[in-house]
């Protein structure tokens, strides 16, 4: 069955290389396997999410076959299709069942064992949020691999690069497990085309294995903004906003002006300034967009792990030797109160 | 099953959070001799949140906090602070330490699998990351071998009834998420859960009286066998500030200059 993904010119190809082998002993060996990666989309309410076209990414950059996976209710007329629109994707595995609408790592898992098994593929990748971080490791110790999470960069099809010590030291690692089970950072995997592919959709397996977890609710921020992890400007508030009528009286103009999204540091969502989800740093969300405009923000390490790969940085800080001014491309010393309006009505104009 | 909690609380001894780690020179790992050594802060959150669910008394009453961590001899004090804060015993898994840390994520849930059915645990906290490694992976392995249902990025724990039923909030991508499960159940935690207090002098001083045992991988059948080759260790692309400017005007001006605006 492995070999059934396989197209009959690559197979001769191969065969030339060790004609004396028979054909089943490239199984055996990993070198030797051919690439096909099976990408793992995160689908709500039929549509696909932004940050999971990351594993496209880097399955496009990894080369060999590019295969979409996606699971929920209806999905091959959604978000299946939507997936085979994407340029570069060769085939979409979908598995129609409400049972996987919420993405619960308990039922999730057995099901991609079962297809990754099933396609024999030699990578297996999502994109580092949530529903990645939550179900890829499980997923991976089925498998009994130990996978590569978070990567930011791919050197060869074992060889991969990813931040560790809160981006603080860059370690390049190399895979020696047969599947390699990775989940990529969105930031650094971009560029997905979402139209001009025609990919088959065809039904994967489904193990139908129970979920002993039951998904109760979920209360999610609503906002008309960018998301935060894909926006190409970022605007982030503090310690120093004080209070959250003034970070909202504050921060929200200013991003309405610029198009942004608004992130903040741990101070201030601890503080109650800001919601939990618009944490930017090593324990919240990475972002690297255009434009990262920090008011109020001292620049901790656990914050600059989160956005230190921004193109542009910008900071407004009334304490000139704070450390976010060591990594700002431009930095003005001032009282945010006085300094973020000023800016606010010079870009409205 | 239910009707107490055997807790297990796997913790990590990491550079210390404030800390800026430096590379070594060989480029094979971090710089970790003569360096501060603390409690990873999410397994802090774990070990609090075991304590915390004895002190709360609910429907189920909570039997025994196990500490366990799995390093070189100086995570025997990263235990003793565990049990500072009110675990009951530790176990420490001997592992010789070397330059790219610890054993992986894979190797450790396969530990805590073996400990955890030698125990008879039914509850398992784990921090949601450890701070060096930056893999979020032991928790859902764990939970995966074991079988067991999973709660990661936990901002909230709730024990609702005797039966062992489990109420766990979660932080997830724009907002929080409500999962409801029976025990046994792992559960790693997110910094929202609580805020971890600090060990009293005389709970110090108790903590050194609570049994710590030492025991290896090999006792559980396990070798610390790495499927990942460390190629080397770099320092990130370095950044520079720009430096500063005067007014909003020149903030402004620059921002076009640099193709922001």
């Amino acid at each position: 069955m492995i070999f059934a993904a396989r197209s009959t010119v690559l197979r001769a190809a191969r065969s030339q290389l060790h004609p004396s082998r028979p054909i089943f002993a490239f199984r055996l060996s990993a070198v030797t396997r051919l690439l096909s990666t099976l990408a793992v989309l995160e689908q709500r309410g039929g549509k696909l999410s932004a940050s999971s076209l990351s594993a496209i990414a880097a399955a496009q950059k990894l080369g060999g076959s590019v295969t979409g996976f996606v699971a929920g209710s209806g999905v091959k007329s959604s978000a299946a299709a939507e997936a085979a629109k994407i340029k570069g994707v060769e085939k979409v595995v979908a598995v129609e069942n409400e049972a996987y609408d919420k993405g619960l790592p308990e039922n999730y898992a057995p099901l991609l064992v079962n297809n990754v098994k099933n396609g024999g593929y030699t990578h297996l990748i999502a994109a580092h949020s949530a529903f990645g971080k939550g179900l890829l490791p499980r997923v991976a110790a089925l498998l009994d691999v130990q996978q590569v999470s978070d990567i930011t960069g791919i050197e060869s099809e074992d060889t991969f690069v990813r931040p560790i010590y809160a981006g603080n030291a860059i370690l390049t690692v190399q895979s020696e497990d047969a599947i390699k089970v990775i989940t990529v950072r969105g930031t650094a995997f971009q560029g997905v085309e979402t139209e001009g592919g025609s990919a088959e959709i065809v039904d994967g397996s489904d193990p139908k294995a129970e979920s002993t977890t039951e998904w109760v609710s979920e209360d999610l921020a609503k906002s008309d903004r960018p998301d935060l992890g894909t926006a190409s400007r970022v605007v982030s508030g503090g310690r120093g906003l004080k209070s959250k009528e003034e970070f909202d009286r504050v921060m929200v103009p200013l991003a309405d002006a610029l198009g942004a999204a608004i992130g903040a540091s741990r101070a201030a969502v601890d503080s109650g300034y800001a919601d939990n989800s618009l944490q930017v740093g090593q324990t919240g969300k990475n972002v690297a967009p255009q434009l990262y405009l920090a008011a109020g923000i001292s620049g901790a390490i656990q914050h600059l792990a989160g956005m230190k790969d921004s193109k542009v940085i910008a900071a407004i800080n009334k304490d000139a030797d704070a450390p976010i001014f060591q990594v700002a491309d431009v930095g003005l010393v001032g009282d945010l109160f006085e300094k973020v309006p000023e800016l606010t009505e010079k870009l409205k104009k | 099953m239910a009707s107490s909690l055997r807790i297990l609380v796997p913790v990590k001894r990491v550079i210390d959070y404030a800390i800026k780690p430096r590379i070594n020179k060989t480029q094979t790992g971090v710089e970790t001799a003569g360096v501060k050594h603390s409690l990873n802060p999410f397994d802090e959150i774990s070990v609090e949140e075991a304590v915390r669910l004895r002190e709360r008394k609910g429907p189920l009453k909570v039997d025994s906090i196990l500490a366990l961590s799995a390093g070189g001899a100086k995570c025997a004090d990263t235990l003793r602070t565990a049990m500072a804060m009110g675990a009951d015993k530790a176990l420490h898994i001997d592992v010789p330490e070397s330059a790219d840390g610890g054993p992986e994520p894979l190797t450790i849930a396969k530990l805590l699998q073996g400990v955890v059915q030698k125990e008879n645990i039914n509850l398992v906290l784990l921090g949601k990351q450890a701070i060096d490694g930056d893999q979020g992976q032991t928790g859902q392995m764990l939970a995966g071998l074991l079988g067991w249902s999973q709660a990661t990025q936990a901002s909230k724990v709730d024990i609702k009834d005797e039966s062992g039923t489990v109420e766990v909030t979660r932080e997830v991508d724009g907002g929080v998420e409500t999962l409801k499960a029976k025990l046994p159940i792992v559960i790693t935690t997110d910094l929202r859960l609580n805020e971890p207090r600090y060990a009293s002098l005389p709970n110090i001083m108790k903590a050194k009286k609570k049994p710590l045992e030492k025991k290896s991988l090999a006792d559980f059948g396990l070798e610390d066998k790495r499927r990942l080759k460390t190629i080397k260790v770099t320092e990130p692309p370095p950044r520079q500030g720009g430096g500063k400017v005067e007014d909003v005007d020149g903030l402004v001006s620059k921002l076009k200059e640099l193709g922001a605006l």
